[in-house]
């Protein structure tokens, strides 16, 4: 069953000198339960589409369903991390994680076990009455993670959110993520700008070129890579084809270079 | 053995740092005696008019006679009062303003040019205006220490919630919040330290508000002692209020301050 579409998405920036099209003519659908990527050069439109399924903007032209109803009347929740964990610090790790069941007014006793369990899960019990100040890069994030969890959302966006870690804070992460996703089968997009990770952590990888940002290539992860812990990923066999595969066409379009981040 | 030796390197780093506190305090005190005797000894030897400069022992004695037949004290009270709840009027309407901007970017953009002009104007000019309105007694005082403070508290406010890092609001946004709940669970909070650093300046301020209001309509106060001193020629009335009022400013700043430090500590 298609899970989320997109049907035509374009979306436009305005300022008083112009505008610019972010995104043309987007069409994409995800499987519920599907982990894909996005990958491709900086100002692709990547994260203006993680947005606009947070539903933190809307688009300007297009149609987005979700579980066949439209995303804007949807009261299904959508959970989003950001490139850094953006804990509140004057808020304890448990109060952080409470944010969102305190927005729509639903703290109960059992969104509070809920939380102690996920917290216990990505080892961090011990710091329920810490602050954010006292936890290093890779706790936050796993923080952040729970904080977005305990709203049981229907589907995870992940803008990057292991770009600002050490890289093996990082590999660890995306080993703990990969694990939680197929725990709970939730269905999940990460935008990303490390080939590596997108290969190691999707089952789908939707290559995207830039001005306007639509979507050029959609590689499919074999099966013997989409099963694999991402960890293990990186040193399969099958592994370094598909990142040739994907290289080559990174580098097809003109101007672009690796070394950019996404902004 | 080794870590016996540890604990002396952190004894001579601890011996260090109270040395260095002992010279500053020493270097205080010094500076303070010095300035008294050479006022003392220049007011003696006539170097300066003695009639108008005074001299320490002469402020002295007229302190410590007015606190004990009790006027000091009253005008004390009087000015003290003004000034706390003039200072908390001024901050507490400031961020209440500031938040009303918040809340409606439309809002804000019309405001702005009264703001700006608000602003820019010296506060004291309106003095008798306000007298006009709230009548010649304390609420045209507290007004002054107010009115001084409030639209520098907005305008200082305001922009810090401004620069309230948007991804928390994203954040939020992402569960559903509104705006109101946005500003109630990132953008107040965020902007706390802001606020409380504008405490320390409007502590100054209020009472700049009050002393001139003082000198304008008042017959208490330590305003209303300067002014007094000045008319009938007692300058050594003037100086011991001054002497007071300093005090007291100093005193208010540093409760400000201990109150910052623990907040920042319980918030951040």
């Amino acid at each position: 069953m298609t899970f989320l579409t997109l049907d035509k998405v374009s979306h436009y920036y305005f300022s008083t000198s112009g505008y610019t099209k972010a995104l043309d003519d987007i069409s994409l659908s995800i499987e519920e339960g599907e982990f894909v990527s996005i990958i491709g050069p900086s100002g692709c439109g990547k994260s203006t589409i993680l947005s606009i399924i947070a539903r933190l903007m809307k688009q300007t032209e297009g149609e987005i369903t979700l579980k066949k109803e439209s995303l804007m009347n949807s009261p299904l929740n959508i959970g989003y991390m950001l490139q850094q964990d953006y804990l509140f610090p004057w808020k304890t790790i448990m109060a952080n994680i409470l944010l969102g069941p305190k927005v729509s007014n639903n703290i109960t006793e059992n969104t509070i076990s809920q939380a102690r369990k996920l917290l216990d899960e990505v080892n961090l019990k011990h710091t329920e009455h810490d602050y954010p100040s006292e936890l290093s890069g890779g706790m936050r994030q796993r923080v952040a993670l729970v904080r977005t969890l305990i709203k049981n959302p229907e589907i995870l966006l992940f803008d990057e959110p292991f770009s600002a870690l050490d890289y093996v804070t990082k590999l660890k992460l995306e080993n703990l993520v990969a694990k939680m996703m197929k725990t709970y089968n939730k269905t999940a997009i990460l935008v990303t700008h490390d080939l590596g990770e997108a290969i190691s952590m999707s089952d789908r990888i939707f290559l995207m070129d830039a001005t306007p940002g639509k979507i050029i290539k959609t590689f499919f992860v074999p099966k013997e890579l989409r099963e694999e812990e991402p960890f293990f990923v990186r040193r399969h066999p099958k592994y370094q084809a598909l990142f040739d595969e994907v290289w080559q066409h990174l580098n097809k379009e003109k101007g672009m270079t690796l070394h950019e981040r996404n902004d | 053995m080794k870590e016996t030796i540890d604990r002396i390197f952190h004894d001579n780093y601890l011996r260090k740092i109270k040395i260095e506190k002992r010279i500053v305090t020493f270097w205080q005190i010094v500076l303070f005696l010095l300035f008294l005797s050479l006022w003392e000894i220049a007011s003696r030897l006539h170097l300066i008019d003695p009639l108008l400069f005074s001299s320490p022992t002469k402020v002295s004695s007229l302190l410590y006679e007015k606190v004990l037949d009790g006027s000091m004290l009253n005008a004390l009270q009087v000015t003290l009062f003004e000034t706390v709840l003039g200072f908390i009027i001024g901050t507490v309407l400031g961020i209440i303003l500031a938040s009303i901007l918040w809340s409606s970017v439309r809002l804000a953009k019309i405001a702005d040019p009264y703001l700006v002009i608000f602003n820019a104007m010296p506060k004291v000019a309106l003095g008798p205006i306000i007298i006009v309105a709230f009548g010649p007694g304390y609420l045209s005082i507290i007004m002054m220490g107010a009115i001084i403070s409030v639209i520098i508290t907005t305008l200082v406010v305001y922009s810090a919630f401004n620069e309230v890092d948007p991804n928390y609001e994203k954040v939020l946004k992402s569960f559903g919040a509104t705006r109101r709940q946005c500003f109630k669970e990132a953008i107040f909070p965020a902007t706390l330290p802001t606020m409380i650093s504008t405490l320390k300046v409007n502590v100054g301020l209020s009472w700049v508000g009050v002393i001139v209001g003082e000198f304008l309509v008042s017959n208490k106060g330590l305003g209303y002692l300067i002014i007094y001193g000045f008319q009938v020629f007692d300058f050594t009335l003037v100086m011991s209020s001054l002497v007071v009022i300093a005090l007291l400013a100093a005193i208010m700043y540093k409760i400000v301050e201990k109150l910052e430090s623990w907040l920042i500590k319980h918030t951040a």
